[in-house]
């Protein structure tokens, strides 16, 4: 039963982490235009380097 | 602007904008302009760049980027840039563009609400999900400390969640309390509570049962049916803001001779503004300069165009035709005709109010029983066992159990899918309780002008005129783009009749327009003006060689008019045609649709006390209507519909807007409106089988936390299933 010890603090960090990810992503307007986001990875425009 | 005038624009884009830019500095305080621009036509990966690309491409651009999903662009640029140009440039490259009036859209540009909601939400979900893990365990044997330490853990992840996560319900379940009501709210709260506290209870004593998994599913799907909600209203709510920012509040005044453009509610009494043809009247006044013609039917109904002088009082509203105007303003802002129709909306929709939603209805006959249950429960088992702990357990089980996890679900997760189903068949559902009312519909009252007519006339009798004549009409109309003598040329050309040759063709406005064919003047106008008799019906006269004679105009029918209408008809519902307009008008499009009642020459008070009368009788009428006039009995009317052309306060006033220019969804929308009404009551029955089922266990004291947590997950998911049936 001692592995519960490790289980348990790690099941709460990975889902800790995932939690934060989507507070993370919903602060920076990454929900505001789904639709538009699935087409933007379609077009080569900005493959070689990231937009400045 | 057209694409000629546009490297101009660039090689001097200040010169070209600045007294329109200047004016928009003041307002904007040396803050870099945000400008929004309705893309309507994009649709893919290669429009975006294109957008994109040549928006940043223009002088005085920061940043520009597209939203697909809103179909809109936003641009952050310098103070001298104008919408114009962008939207000039960006037809120039084949792409539709409108601006949009950035005041009228801030709102829904920081949507706090539905974040904050979202937010809570995914704490919730993750908490419950943590939560429901360690209660497995417990379930599947785990005993003695080991089943001590998992409900303390459970307990620390769950007590934070619950504070966080559960704030919408205390907050709404506190204003009903403090109102001294009952709402859905008060019994989820009190489970809420009474579930963790004597979970809490339970852990302290070493118990074998706790529901804080409990307490957090039930948060966890009560939020998402909130969220669900929330977001339905919120797409419908953004997409009748983009339609009232379209129209951009600006107008021309003059000032010392100069013109200056200026911002509507910046416009004070006296004020001289100039109208151009095919504009809109900004604000009440009188016609000071110039000579037109109005077109008053989105004020009236009327749709034969009025001669327009000085002397002339006009209202706001009100399009001029066919001669620039110079009005003196004589009420603006709240003063103005539009907004005192606010007022007639105003004491109308007083008696739309006392509609009670379904889940209203049903909360009403919930909460008390809830309580009163658990009560009873407590009671019981306190006086059989006199245990304060065994009581309050079963209690605390009881309002878990008959908790309104599913009610909570079953209303928001059907109008969510009924909405997104008549959203892609071009129709915006405003009102939360729009589908439950559109249901009950029975009588459809319908306006004329601009509702069941396009508002653009057709000619009607081109067969009348000999082919030279009608050379010499095409000739007179191709100089002008007053409605009617558009209507004449398209008709004229695709009878394949080449113009007259003419010269001196000029356009006298307000009146027609006039030239001359082989030294002789030929007329195209009004009667008085060519010497004719004037006719009731819409025309224009055609004067030549000394005779003249009528070309007649009849409205077009709007696409899907016909179908709508006879399709209500088949359905059963009891059909009315109510207008502004003259009576013979009217009566010909009643025959034309099979509508035997009808009733002319209506005034907007007449409208609304029409519909008050049916209500009255106990009727549920479905009003459609687009003018000003029609507003009052929009708001009357126990459900309406308003067109997207519709004028601003008309759809306001309305419950459903139809986006595109078809009518036909009309009928369809009733027939979902039905299944909707269907669904819901449906859940409603299988969230009372799922209590019927686990009430009595509970009060008998056999609940245990995994019978509870099945009960309240499989009634939430059959519950969303039932409503995804609609879509």
């Amino acid at each position: 039963m001692e592995v519960l010890a490790y289980l348990i603090p790690i099941s709460l960090i990975l889902g800790g982490i995932g939690l934060l990810a989507f507070i993370f992503t919903v602060r920076t307007n990454q929900y505001d235009d789904p639709e538009g986001d699935a087409q933007r990875i379609l077009s080569d425009e900005w493959d070689d380097h990231p937009k400045p | 602007m057209t694409a000629a005038m546009r490297p101009n624009a660039s090689a001097c884009p200040a010169c070209d904008a600045a007294p329109a830019a200047e004016a928009l500095a003041e307002q904007a305080a040396q803050k870099d302009a945000r400008l929004a621009l309705s893309l309507p036509t994009i649709h893919c990966a290669a429009c975006i760049s294109a957008v994109e690309r040549e928006l940043s491409a223009q002088p005085g651009v920061k940043s520009a980027r597209v939203n697909l999903t809103l179909k809109r662009a936003t641009v952050e640029a310098e103070q001298d840039v104008t919408a114009e140009d962008l939207v000039g440039a960006l037809e120039a490259i084949g792409y539709e563009a409108h601006e949009l009036d950035a005041g009228t859209l801030s709102s829904t540009q920081n949507d706090r609400a539905g974040r904050d909601l979202l937010m809570r939400l995914a704490v919730a979900g993750f908490a419950s999900m943590n939560v429901m893990l360690l209660s497995v365990s417990v379930w599947s044997g785990a005993e003695a400390a080991t089943r001590d330490m998992f409900h303390w853990i459970s307990a620390a992840i769950a007590l934070p969640t619950i504070v966080f996560s559960g704030k919408p319900f205390y907050v709404n379940a506190w204003s009903a309390l403090k109102n001294k009501r009952l709402n859905m709210d008060v019994p989820i709260v009190l489970a809420i509570v009474l579930a963790v506290a004597t979970s809490l209870w339970e852990t302290m004593l070493s118990g074998e049962h706790a529901y804080f998994d409990a307490a957090l599913t039930l948060v966890f799907f009560l939020l998402a049916g909130r969220y669900l909600d929330y977001r339905t209203r919120a797409v419908a709510r953004s997409a009748a803001e983009e339609l009232a920012a379209l129209e951009v509040p600006r107008a021309t005044r003059i000032v010392d001779g100069e013109e200056d453009t200026v911002q509507v509610r910046d416009l004070a009494l006296g004020d001289l503004v100039l109208v151009r043809p095919g504009g809109r009247m900004p604000v009440d006044g009188e016609i000071v300069e110039g000579q037109s013609e109005l077109d008053r039917s989105l004020l009236t109904g009327e749709t034969v165009p009025v001669y327009a002088e000085p002397g002339l009082g006009v209202s706001a509203g009100e399009v001029n035709l066919t001669g620039p105007l110079v009005i003196r303003a004589t009420a603006v802002g709240e003063e103005t005709s539009l907004h005192r129709m606010a007022d007639l909306v105003a004491i109308a929709e007083s008696g739309r109010s006392r509609y009670t939603s379904l889940a209203d209805s049903a909360a009403k006959l919930y909460a008390p029983g809830v309580h009163i249950l658990s009560a009873l429960a407590f009671l019981g088992w306190y006086l059989y066992t006199f245990d304060l702990r065994t009581a309050l357990n079963i209690a605390a089980a009881v309002l878990i159990i008959t908790c309104p996890c599913a009610l909570g679900l079953a209303v928001p997760a059907v109008t969510t899918a009924a909405s997104g189903r008549l959203f892609r068949k071009g129709m915006l559902i405003k009102h939360s309780t729009a589908l439950e009312r559109l249901a009950q519909v029975d009588t459809v009252v319908f306006d004329k002008t601009g509702t069941l007519t396009a508002g653009t006339p057709q000619l009607t009798n081109l067969d009348d005129f000999s082919r030279e004549d009608l050379a010499v009409g095409l000739a007179l109309a191709m100089g002008s783009s007053h409605p009617l003598s558009m209507a004449l040329s398209d008709a004229a050309r695709e009878a394949g009749i080449r113009p007259a040759k003419l010269s001196d063709i000029e356009e006298v406005p307000g009146f027609g327009t006039q030239g001359k064919l082989n030294g002789k003047l030929v007329r195209l106008g009004r009667a008085g003006w060519v010497g004719a008799q004037a006719l009731a019906q819409t025309s224009a006269f055609l004067s030549f060689e000394g005779r003249s004679q009528a070309f007649t105009f009849s409205d077009t029918l709007r696409d899907g008019a016909e179908e709508s209408v006879q399709a209500l008809i088949e359905d059963g519902k009891d059909v009315m045609l109510i207008s502004g307009d003259s009576a013979g008008a009217v009566e010909t499009l009643a025959n034309r649709l099979n509508i035997t009642k009808w009733v002319a020459e209506a005034l907007p008070e007449d409208k609304a006390a029409k519909v008050q009368e049916l209500s009255e009788q106990g009727r549920h009428v479905l009003m459609v209507g687009d003018g000003l006039n029609d507003t009052a009995a929009l708001a009357a009317a126990h459900v309406s519909i308003s067109p997207a052309s519709a004028l601003d306060a008309a759809r306001v006033a309305s419950d459903i807007v139809l986006l595109g220019s078809d009518l036909s969804p009309i009928a369809d929308a009733l027939a979902t409106a039905r299944a909707a009404t269907k669904r819901i009551k449906e859940n409603f029955r299988i969230a009372t089988v799922y209590n019927i089922i686990a009430v009595p266990l509970a009060v008998a004291g056999l609940a245990t936390p995994l019978i509870a947590a099945l009960a309240m997950s499989s009634s939430s998911i059959t519950v969303s299933l039932n409503a995804l049936r609609l879509r």
